[in-house]
């Protein structure tokens, strides 16, 4: 019950901190603009004009990952400059169960990035989301984002040992994308990239919600999704321990 | 059971940073080198030293921050390195400056959330922030984001945080760096009763009034060793057989203060400066009367005050770190 609520309050501090600072404010609100309209004019020009909604989704899926990989990047960031890290470390909790509200928080953030560029394609470019399974939707957007959530529990873990942790988001944001089938169809990417694909909750995720919207079983997608997800809460906790250790040897918990 | 509450023994810290890609260059500050010291339950314990003496690398060995590479340590007779999680429920950290809060938070959201971090139960937290706030004095301010608030707000609220889960051992970074002398005033008497109701607490601080009037024993650290240990009167002997002479200088040229450091009889000076005013101090042997030769050197340079006085702790603590360099 104790964890629980540690998670639960720990969540809504750290929404609260993004949420109230100007940058994460205009990239919450432009960000979703761009990629909707990236998507809408990519599926266009793939004279695949009946995907629209596929692309609305998945557009808002790309939103939901760069919400996690850069929220939790930034955010261990900006606890180290700001000194926040060491408390955090220093508290007798497990470390694992510290950061992971930082994660959800930036998962719940992708809610709000996936609600955005849905809205704003209707809006701009008259996508209806006219899903085929409306009630399937909802259940697969927050599994899709605790995916998303523990995969990023287990990169944050990098995030914490290493101090530019910036340079590790920008370089896994478009592979995740590409990888996990969230705008182009994994069909078109070479074989070898599959057994990747496999193994990301993303891959699952991503799925799941594309099911959804446009038709097929959703419940194995949310079932695999949600299972390589406890594995990455499992190999997150491990390697948070591992990293804390690692840190603490090498100094890398602040900024001097 | 052991008698202390803080144990270190041959402490060691080495920094390693590399630069490069191709051909990296490894260089390696042995920033602290076997520091050696014990600290009695409930002592107020106080850490003296230069800027980048090791004080700071110190308090993160003893509580958990680092791993050191060399020596060990214990906390109430816990390793801080094997028995990590049983040394961090016993003890606080509060370090000065801007740092170490959520700015975008209130003070009380602050609190709420490291109560939580700390285990401390759901029924007690808010009688235990509540007190405090009112410890700290910020009651009535709580609900304020700290981005608002004041050096000398922030860093009673780091206090109130330090305090939360009631450690046993509280690890003060220089925590009155930055403070108006009124908060700073406040923090000592803060800091004096916790020490008063039976906790441990290392103190770091470069103000020596602050030492002298809070510490029953002091460490001087510098270059990473320990140079004495003793109480502040123990350690004012260091400057046994001085007097020191005090001068207000209004342009004392860089030669000029050199030629004063090696005058007949005089052991130590510094200068600082204090907005417009440079404030010479002159420490000598007892026996020589450097007076009249200083003034002699300062001739054609505005002066104001000019005062001999007797050593007193911050003196010792100049004799100890400038016979290290010696």
């Amino acid at each position: 019950m104790r964890v629980l609520r540690l998670i639960g309050i720990g969540t809504l501090m750290h929404f609260k901190t993004m949420s109230r600072g100007l940058f994460e404010i205009a990239t919450g609100l432009i960000v979703p603009i761009i990629q909707a309209t990236m998507a809408v004019y990519l599926l266009r020009a793939g004279d695949e004009p009946q995907n629209m909604v596929k692309a609305a989704v998945g557009a808002g899926l790309m939103g939901i990952w760069s919400s996690v990989i850069f929220g939790s990047g930034g955010a261990i960031q900006r606890q180290r400059w700001q000194g926040t890290l060491e408390m955090m470390v220093i508290a007798p909790r497990p470390l694992a169960l510290s950061v992971l509200p930082v994660t959800i928080a930036t998962g719940l953030q992708g809610l709000y990035t996936m609600a955005a560029t849905l809205g704003w394609g209707w809006l701009l470019f008259g996508i209806v989301p006219d899903f085929s399974h409306p009630l399937l939707f909802l259940v697969a957007v927050p599994a899709c984002v605790i995916g998303l959530g523990m995969f990023g529990l287990l990169l944050a873990s990098t995030f914490v040992l290493m101090r530019n942790a910036n340079a590790v988001c920008n370089t896994l944001e478009y592979p995740i994308w590409l990888l996990s089938g969230m705008l182009v169809p994994l069909t078109v990417l070479p074989d070898w990239t599959n057994p990747f694909a496999a193994i990301l909750p993303t891959t699952w995720g991503a799925r799941a919600v594309h099911e959804a919207a446009s038709g097929g079983a959703v419940w194995p997608s949310v079932a695999a999704c949600l299972a390589i997800s406890a594995a990455c809460f499992a190999a997150g906790a491990l390697m948070m321990s591992y990293v804390e250790r690692r840190a603490r040897a090498s100094a890398t918990l602040a900024l001097s | 059971m052991t008698d202390y509450a803080i144990e270190a023994a041959g402490l060691r810290r080495t920094y390693r940073s590399r630069t490069g890609w191709l051909r990296p260059k490894v260089k390696e500050v042995e920033a602290v080198k076997g520091v050696s010291f014990t600290v009695a339950k409930g002592e107020l314990f106080g850490l003296l030293g230069p800027n980048g003496a090791g004080k700071t690398t110190t308090i993160k060995m003893l509580n958990t921050l680092l791993i050191p590479t060399g020596g060990h340590a214990r906390i109430f007779g816990k390793d801080v390195v094997a028995e990590t999680r049983e040394v961090r429920q016993r003890i606080g950290y509060v370090f000065g400056g801007d740092r170490g809060l959520y700015d975008r938070l209130s003070g009380l959201d602050n609190l709420r959330y490291f109560a939580e971090l700390y285990g401390i139960p759901p029924r007690e937290q808010k009688q235990r922030i509540g007190e405090l706030l009112e410890l700290v004095n910020l009651t009535g301010r709580e609900r304020e984001r700290v981005e608002g608030y004041s050096r000398g707000m922030r860093q009673r609220l780091h206090i109130a945080r330090g305090l939360l889960h009631r450690p046993s051992v509280l690890f003060l970074d220089e925590p009155s760096i930055g403070v108006d002398p009124v908060a700073a005033r406040d923090l000592r008497r803060t800091v004096a009763d916790l020490a008063a109701t039976g906790t441990t607490v290392l103190l770091t601080t470069h103000y020596m009034a602050e030492a002298d009037e809070l510490c029953d024993r002091i460490a001087v650290i510098a270059q990473g060793e320990l140079k004495a240990l003793g109480t502040p009167e123990e350690l004012k002997h260091h400057a046994d057989g001085r007097t020191v002479l005090e001068v207000e200088a209004y342009g004392l040229e860089d030669e000029t203060f050199k030629d004063i450091k090696n005058l007949h009889g005089v052991r130590e000076a510094t200068l600082e400066t204090q907005g417009a005013v440079q404030l010479l101090t002159v420490q000598s042997v007892s026996d020589v009367d450097v007076q009249p030769s200083v003034l002699a050197r300062l001739g054609g340079i505005r002066l104001g005050r000019v005062a001999a006085r007797q050593p007193t702790l911050e003196d010792a603590y100049v004799a100890i770190v400038a016979g290290d360099r010696s």
